[in-house]
C-alpha cells in the first residue's frame, strides 16, 4: 500500500463558479488503477465528485479522462505508472486528472459525449447497408477483408482520440478520428453497398478525411490500437487511387503532386508543390486560377523569403534534383511498385502490423555499417 | 563520431540555413558528416498515404545507402518529419523478413540491400544519447543565460511513443527541454510544445492550418518566450515563413523568432547569429541577435 496524490479538475457549470483544482490523497497498491483512486476519493472524502465508469476492465469505454495531460482510460492506467510519469514530466509525482478535451464538461470528469462524439459518429452512417441483391443465405466474403476491419471494430467509443485531436481543436467541425475510423469499418466491409458514396461524401465534405493534420494524437491516445489516423490515410488512399474521387480540399491533388515531384526530382521541390496542389499536377498548374489566387495570397511570405535570401529565385523556379543515375533508380522503383497496380485493392501490398504481428527474428545478428548500437550516453 | 547524414529536402530547399548551420555545428561536436547525397525524399508521410509499399521501398533505399557508409555509427537526420516518416517505414521493414525480402528485391536492380536494424537518429537524439548532456555542457562557450526558449518538437518526433522508443529511461519527448537547459537557457513552458504546427494541411485547410501555428506562437509569447526552437524544418515553414499570414488568421501581432535546433546549439557553442543563417528567417530573430550582441559586448 502506498499513498498517491491526485489533483482533480472540478467543475460544476450549474454552480456558476469557475473550474478549479482539488488535491486528495488516496492509498492503494501501485498496480491499482487511477480509476480506483478516483473512486476512493468518491467513497471516502467527497461523494459529489463526478466520474463515469462501468466495467473497470477497459471494455465499456466510459472512463475516458486526461491523466497528466494525456487522454486515456482511467481504469487501464496503473496509478504507480501515472505517479512516475508525473515525476518524469516535472509535476512532482502529483497525478493530474482532467476531463477529456474538445467536448463540453457536464460535471467534473464527465463530458458531453452526445454533443460531440456521438454526433460525429452519427455523421458517418455507422451501420451496414447490405449489398444488393441480398443473398439467400449469408454473404460469402474473403477472410482477409474481415480481418482487415477487425482493427476498427476494436473501438470501444471512449472518446480518448477525440479529446486531443489537433485538427478538431483548430476546426471543431472536423469529423474527427473516432468517426472516421468507424467510417473505414464500413468502407472496408465487402458486404456494404455504399462504399463509393461513403467515400464521396467524406471527400466532398471539406471537414472530412482531408482535414486531418497528421498529428498522431489519436494513434497515441487509443487504448485499443485502432490507429484512427492510419484508417483515415487508408480512406484517402482508396478514395483517390481506387475510386478516382477528387476531394474538396485539394488533398488528392496535393498527394499526386508530391508523389510525381519525387518521381521526377527525387527530392521535394517545394516551390512547385504549392501551385500544383491547387492548380493541377503539371508545370502549368500554377497558371490555373485557383493556383493564382493561392499564390497571390501567399505572396507576402514568398517575397519576404526571396528578399531574405532564404530562397533564391533560381531555386524557387528550378528546385533541386538527384544525380541522373539515382533519379533513374527512383523512377525504376516507382515503375516497379506502381506499375503493378490496378484498380483492385488486393494488388497493393499493405503490411498491417496490427494484423500480422511481428516476426520473431528479433535477435538476428546486427549488420555492418550504421548498425544498431547500444546507447552510449 | 562518423554519421551517415540525411539532411532531407527542405533543409536544402526552403530552409537552407538549417543545412548550413548543421555543417558549422557538427565539427564543434566532433561529428563527422558523410552526406547521403544520392538518397531520395522520405515522402513526408504523404507517399505512404498514397502507397505504403512505395514509401517503404524509397526509404529502404536510403537506409541501404546509409548502411554502405563505411565506419558510420548510425544514420543522422535533422528533420522531425523525416524521423517519423522513416521510422514508420523502418518499423514495417524490420517487423517482417518476408516483407523485407520483397522490398529488397525491388532494390536489387540497383545492387542495394537493406539489412534489419539500422539506427536512425535525429540530431536532437544524437545530442542527448551519443554526445551526452555533460559533454554538451562542457563545450558551451556562451551559455544562453537569460534567453527564454520555447521548445517546439513537431508531431512526427514525439508520437507514437512506442515506434519512436520514447520510454521512462529514454524520455525523447523531453530532450529539447534538457538541451535548452544544458546550453544555459531558460525553458518556457507553454501549451503548444508538442502540438501540430499545422503544416500538413496548409494546402487543404489553410485557415485551420495557420490557426494552429498562430495559436502556438501566441501562447509562447504570452508565456514570455524570446524565441522558439524546433528540430523540424516543416514546422519552421509554418511557424516562420507563414507567420505573417498566421498573424492575420489569429488577429494579433506575433513577431516571434523561430530557431532551428542546430542554430540554437551553434549560438551556445560561440558561433554568431549571421554565421548560422539567422538573417535568412522571415521573422527576424531580433531578440536573439540582441541577446548575442549584449553577451559579446559584456564579454569584451
Ligand atoms: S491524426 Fe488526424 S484525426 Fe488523429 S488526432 Fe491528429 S488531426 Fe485528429
Ligand atoms: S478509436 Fe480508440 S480512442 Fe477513439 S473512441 Fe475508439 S477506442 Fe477510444
Ligand atoms: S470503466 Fe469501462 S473502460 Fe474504464
Amino acid at each position: 500500500m502506498a499513498d498517491f496524490t491526485l489533483r482533480v479538475r472540478r467543475y460544476d457549470p450549474e454552480s456558476g463558479e469557475a473550474p478549479y483544482w482539488e488535491e486528495r490523497t488516496v492509498s492503494l497498491e501501485e498496480h491499482r488503477s487511477v480509476l480506483e483512486g478516483i473512486l476512493q476519493i468518491k467513497a471516502r472524502s467527497d461523494g459529489s465528485l463526478g466520474i463515469r465508469c462501468s466495467c473497470r476492465a477497459a471494455i465499456c469505454g466510459s472512463c475516458g479522462v486526461r491523466i497528466n495531460g494525456e487522454p486515456g482510460l482511467a481504469c487501464k492506467t496503473h496509478i504507480g505508472a501515472a505517479q512516475r510519469h508525473s515525476q518524469a514530466i516535472g509535476k512532482g509525482g502529483v497525478i493530474e486528472v482532467e476531463p477529456l478535451g474538445n467536448m463540453p464538461v457536464i460535471k467534473d470528469l464527465i463530458v458531453d459525449m452526445d454533443a460531440v462524439h456521438w454526433k460525429k459518429i452519427q455523421r458517418v452512417t455507422p451501420y451496414l447497408i447490405g449489398r444488393q441483391p441480398v443473398p439467400e443465405r449469408e454473404y460469402i466474403v474473403p477472410r482477409e477483408s474481415m480481418l482487415d476491419i477487425t482493427q476498427t471494430m476494436a473501438c470501444i467509443q471512449c472518446g480518448a482520440c477525440v479529446s486531443d485531436c489537433l485538427s478538431m481543436e483548430a476546426d471543431p467541425g472536423f469529423i474527427g478520428p473516432a468517426a472516421l475510423a468507424k467510417a473505414y469499418r464500413f468502407v472496408g466491409d465487402p458486404r456494404d453497398d455504399r462504399r463509393h458514396e461513403r467515400l464521396l461524401d467524406l471527400s466532398e465534405d471539406p471537414q472530412g478525411i482531408f482535414d486531418c493534420t497528421h498529428c498522431f494524437k489519436c494513434v497515441q491516445a487509443c487504448p485499443k490500437e485502432v490507429n484512427p489516423m492510419g484508417q483515415i490515410m487508408r480512406l484517402r488512399r482508396i478514395a483517390s487511387s481506387d475510386e478516382q474521387i477528387v476531394d474538396a480540399n485539394n488533398g488528392v491533388r496535393h498527394e499526386a503532386a508530391l508523389s510525381t515531384l519525387i518521381r521526377d526530382y527525387g527530392l521535394l521541390h517545394e516551390a512547385e508543390l504549392l501551385p500544383r496542389s491547387y492548380g493541377g499536377n503539371s508545370w502549368f498548374g500554377k497558371f490555373h486560377p485557383a493556383a493564382a489566387r493561392e499564390l497571390l495570397s501567399s505572396l507576402p511570405a514568398i517575397v519576404k523569403a526571396v528578399l531574405r535570401r532564404k530562397v533564391s529565385p533560381r531555386q524557387a523556379l528550378l528546385g533541386h534534383k538527384l544525380p541522373p543515375e539515382d533519379l533513374k533508380a527512383v523512377k525504376a522503383i516507382y515503375e516497379h511498385v506502381e506499375g503493378r497496380r490496378s484498380p483492385h485493392r488486393s494488388e497493393r501490398y499493405e503490411l498491417n502490423l496490427f494484423i500480422v504481428g511481428e516476426d520473431e527474428d528479433g535477435n538476428e545478428s546486427a549488420p555492418a555499417g550504421a548498425a544498431d548500437k547500444e546507447q552510449s550516453a | 563520431m562518423k554519421v551517415a547524414y540525411w539532411p532531407g529536402c527542405v533543409s536544402r530547399g526552403f530552409t537552407p540555413e538549417l543545412h548550413g548551420a548543421t555543417a558549422k555545428v557538427a565539427p564543434l561536436l566532433d561529428i563527422e558528416l558523410v552526406e547521403l547525397d544520392r538518397a531520395n525524399c522520405c515522402g513526408c508521410g504523404v507517399i505512404a498515404e498514397h502507397n505504403q509499399e512505395l514509401a517503404d521501398t524509397l526509404n529502404a533505399r536510403t537506409f541501404a545507402l546509409a548502411q554502405q557508409v563505411a565506419g558510420a555509427e548510425l544514420m543522422m537526420n535533422i528533420c522531425s518529419t523525416c524521423q517519423g516518416a522513416q521510422s514508420e517505414c523502418q518499423e514495417r521493414l524490420d517487423a517482417s523478413s518476408e516483407y523485407r525480402e520483397h522490398i529488397n528485391e525491388t532494390l536489387s536492380g540497383e545492387g542495394l540491400r537493406y539489412e534489419r536494424g539500422l539506427t536512425n537518429k535525429n540530431f536532437l537524439w544524437v545530442l542527448v544519447e551519443e554526445i551526452g548532456l555533460d559533454e554538451l555542457r562542457a563545450r558551451v562557450k556562451r551559455p544562453l543565460s537569460n534567453l527564454k526558449v520555447g521548445p517546439f518538437y513537431g508531431c512526427y518526433i514525439v508520437r507514437p511513443r512506442e515506434r519512436l522508443q520514447i520510454e521512462e529511461e529514454q524520455p525523447r519527448d523531453r530532450y529539447l527541454e534538457l538541451v535548452i537547459e544544458a546550453l544555459g537557457g531558460t525553458v518556457i513552458d507553454y501549451a503548444g510544445a508538442r502540438k501540430c504546427c499545422g503544416f500538413p494541411i496548409v494546402t487543404m485547410n489553410k485557415q485551420a492550418s495557420l490557426r494552429q501555428a498562430g495559436t502556438h506562437l501566441g501562447d509562447a509569447l504570452d508565456a514570455d518566450a524570446d524565441c522558439l526552437v524546433t528540430p523540424c524544418p516543416l514546422c519552421h515553414l509554418n511557424l516562420d515563413l507563414q507567420q505573417p499570414l498566421a498573424e492575420g488568421v489569429v488577429g494579433r501581432r506575433l513577431g516571434l523568432p523561430v530557431l532551428h535546433l542546430p542554430q540554437l546549439v551553434g549560438l551556445a557553442l560561440g558561433l554568431a547569429p549571421e554565421e548560422l543563417g539567422m538573417g535568412r528567417h522571415v521573422v527576424r530573430p531580433k531578440s536573439v541577435i540582441d541577446w548575442s550582441t549584449a553577451v559579446v559586448a559584456s564579454a569584451a
